[in-house]
């Protein structure tokens, strides 16, 4: 524990122009990836155990197409629309066969696609490390304000992320798509009954859900190196996003991973050895007091 | 009448043993004959899948290297070599059991272990108990043959050993620190034993060759953590001017792009041991400038033709670089190759062990053309080492300037005094 580290940064205008960016950098990346991990619970009742493998198919896919194309905005949103149709064929395929089963069994047929999308990802870009580097339209250098370093690309990534969420906040409470994934949500058979293809729905969800990991995936590729396996490293984190958030909620999400966020930056300074621990603490502490989560609906 | 009974009773038993023996014998000579005759079988636990695939895929390569030349020209009096490749996948315990299987069910009867650090504690066990001749190729962690303790008299080790490193590298960071004032010191390894003690040996070595050297603030990152921002930010709020860093693969790839956007590397002096790799530093796309790196392999370190020889021969077999677990695969090999000419071809893990402890053999990899295993600890030296600087094109490396040996063994044996090895 350095508590004196933490004092003396929270008192230097630079360390807390900083970190704060750093925790905001760390979350917004989080809460894309978690927010569509309780996107997807949310309306189908179904944890995604495979959703870090969309983000590594995000990143992968935003590599290939930045190889070919030289824009990393096309190969951004290509990388989101490839991944959501991936989500889509994912849903379709197989998970739509384990809706209302044992939720060993959706871990089961998740599992399996983590470790089969792991080899075919081998087998496509080889097993070694492949790093995307800055698209030439952010390298520049940092900007300074109050002393502290905030890099171009970062702001960019989370104002990218503020509005995506703000977009799916606003197509989940004003949009006619919204309204029906609500009420899919709470009484599926009924919302199909009043003839609605409610299986249409729950597959745009998902493709929706994937596309949010995918377009993490592509922003993360400048930054992040890419391996085989790099998906499992996010899902942990954004289950506990999910857990502390409530599961279901966008607006939790939204929460949780600034807090997540701002627990690493701060605390890789502070408390160094235990920033882990702190966040599994968080967590067991909303479990014990709210157990739905910060902003989870109660369970019937 | 009863005494010549009981004669007869212990004649026809002794007939029935004797027969029984034979028929055994018979039966069973073939199954002996075929163990000594057929191929010599060698098993490869190793991580061919996940994060760290490269490491099984770079190291089978350096096997190959050797194995199939030997195999092309007759094998080992006519038994041609070879090699079972398993994957664990990175796990210990799937490591011990991929060991074990490869002996009992797959009938190998070497162990080419080719296992991350993690790994290769446990397979040592593994050897411990079954006693086949064992060669880790890949892990650094230097308690593996330092600690007699840990000592198995048929495992031997072709890795470069951690403290090796740290003591040349810590000779040419203190003349580097002391030619440009570099007191304020700051590390950022990942978090776990090779992290923790290849770093604190190299601070030590440094801090032995230039004393007015201080380590201001310590990053310890969790191995394959993905996002390094936090990590970044607090050795830049440490202000230091200089940097030792021991992450090593996808981890030192992200780090150094992460870093490049808040213009780490030019704030301070960065010791990265682990950057010389192919793989690693022709994949980093914002090289930075000014970064000294160890010399993991490099096809012009030593600058050797048969160095040269080795690494084209590589590349056309391969289709990829070498990596420095090529190099270390390849050596295993050639001693092992050695070893089974000198015993012809008795696979005996003890015959083996004899054969390989205090081998000198020729290698590209060495000082001076050769390596030898040291009998003492059954760990190879006069291998390569050093730093220079790194560079984006190639040959990836520049101004390297190999560590003499003599002063590292010397220091190698205070040092295991210190940790009561010795």
């Amino acid at each position: 524990m350095d508590l004196e580290a933490l004092m003396r940064c929270l008192g230097t205008g630079s360390c807390v122009v900083t970190q704060l960016t750093s925790g905001l950098i760390i979350g917004m990346l989080l809460f894309l990836i978690a927010s569509g991990v309780t996107l997807i619970f949310g309306v189908l009742n179904v944890i995604n155990f495979a959703h870090g493998s969309l983000y590594m198919a995000g990143a992968y896919i935003a590599w290939t197409l930045y190889q070919v194309s030289g824009s990393y905005f096309v190969s951004a949103l290509g990388a989101a629309v490839a991944v959501g149709l991936l989500g889509v064929l994912f849903e379709r395929l197989l998970m739509s066969k384990v809706y209302g089963s044992n939720v060993l069994m959706q871990l089961l047929v998740c599992y399996a696609v983590v470790l089969i999308s792991d080899d075919l990802v081998k087998i496509l870009w080889g097993p070694r490390v492949l790093s995307m580097g800055m698209p030439a339209e952010f390298r520049l250098p940092p900007l300074r304000f109050m002393g502290g370093v905030v890099p171009p690309f970062y702001l960019f990534m989370i104002g990218t992320a503020m509005a995506i969420g703000l977009v799916l906040s606003l197509i989940i409470a004003r949009s006619r798509f919204g309204k029906i994934v609500r009420a899919a949500a709470v009484n599926g058979p009924m919302v199909s009954a009043l003839g609605i293809r409610v299986n249409l729905y729950y597959a745009a969800v998902f493709g929706l859900g994937s596309a949010l990991a995918g377009i993490a995936g592509a922003l993360a590729a400048p930054v992040r190196s890419l391996t085989p396996g790099m998906g499992f490293s996010i899902l942990i984190e954004s289950f506990i996003v999910t857990v502390i958030g409530g599961m279901g909620s966008i607006a939790g999400a939204f929460v949780a991973s600034l807090l997540i966020g701002f627990t690493r930056s701060f605390g890789s300074i502070g408390f160094p050895l235990f920033v882990d621990g702190v966040m599994f603490l968080i967590m067991a502490l909303v479990l014990i007091f709210k157990p739905s989560g910060l902003f989870g609906r109660q369970q019937r | 009448m009863a005494s010549t009974n009981a004669r007869e009773v212990n004649r026809r038993r002794l007939l029935k043993g004797a027969g029984a023996l034979a028929t055994a014998g018979v039966i069973g000579m073939p199954a002996i004959l075929k163990g000594q005759s057929g191929a010599i079988k060698i098993g490869v636990p190793t991580i061919l899948s996940g994060r760290v695939a490269v490491l099984g895929q770079t190291s089978v390569g350096g096997l190959h290297t050797v194995f199939d030349k030997v195999n092309e020209t007759g094998g080992i009096n006519g038994r041609k070599i070879e090699m079972v490749v398993r994957d664990s996948k990175g796990a210990p315990q799937e490591a011990a059991k991929v060991t074990r299987d490869l002996i009992n069910n797959d009938g190998c009867q070497i162990i080419i272990d080719a296992e991350a650090s993690s790994g290769a504690f446990a397979v040592q066990e593994v050897i411990r108990e079954i006693g086949v001749l064992c060669l880790h190729t890949n892990s650094e962690t230097s308690s593996l043959t330092a600690d007699p303790k840990l000592h198995v008299p048929t495992a031997f080790r072709t890795a470069r050993q951690g403290i090796h490193d740290a003591i040349g590298g810590g000779d040419y960071a203190a003349k580097i620190a002391k030619a440009k004032s570099l007191k304020k010191w700051v590390t950022c390894s990942p978090d776990y034993a090779y992290g923790r003690s290849n770093t604190a040996e190299f601070m030590e070595y440094a801090k032995y060759f230039d004393n007015s050297i201080q380590v201001v603030d310590e990053a310890w990152p969790k191995l394959f953590q993905p996002d390094y921002t936090e990590v970044v930010t607090k050795v830049l709020n440490a202000k230091a001017d200089a940097m030792y860093s021991a992450l090593w693969g996808g981890d030192l790839v992200a780090f150094i792009d992460q870093g490049n956007l808040y213009g780490l590397f030019d704030k301070q002096a960065s010791f990265m041991v682990n950057l010389g790799d192919y793989g690693i530093v022709d994949e980093v796309k914002q090289f930075p400038q000014g970064v000294y790196s160890g010399g993991r392999y490099n096809r012009t370190v030593p600058p050797t033709k048969e160095n040269e020889d080795w690494y084209q021969a590589y590349v056309k077999t391969q289709k990829h670089k070498p990596t420095n677990w090529s190099w270390e695969n390849a050596v295993a090999a050639e001693l092992l190759v050695d070893a089974l000419r000198k015993t012809n071809g008795d696979t005996n893990g003890k015959k083996l062990a004899e054969a390989i402890k205090g081998a000198k053999i020729k290698s590209p990899f060495g000082v001076d053309g050769t390596v030898t295993m040291r009998a003492e600890d059954n760990t190879l030296i006069n291998y390569v080492i050093g730093y220079g600087l790194s560079q984006s094109k190639d040959p990836y490396i520049s101004d390297f300037k190999t560590s003499s040996w003599e002063p590292i063994l010397e220091l190698e044996k205070a040092w295991k005094k210190k940790q009561g090895y010795a």
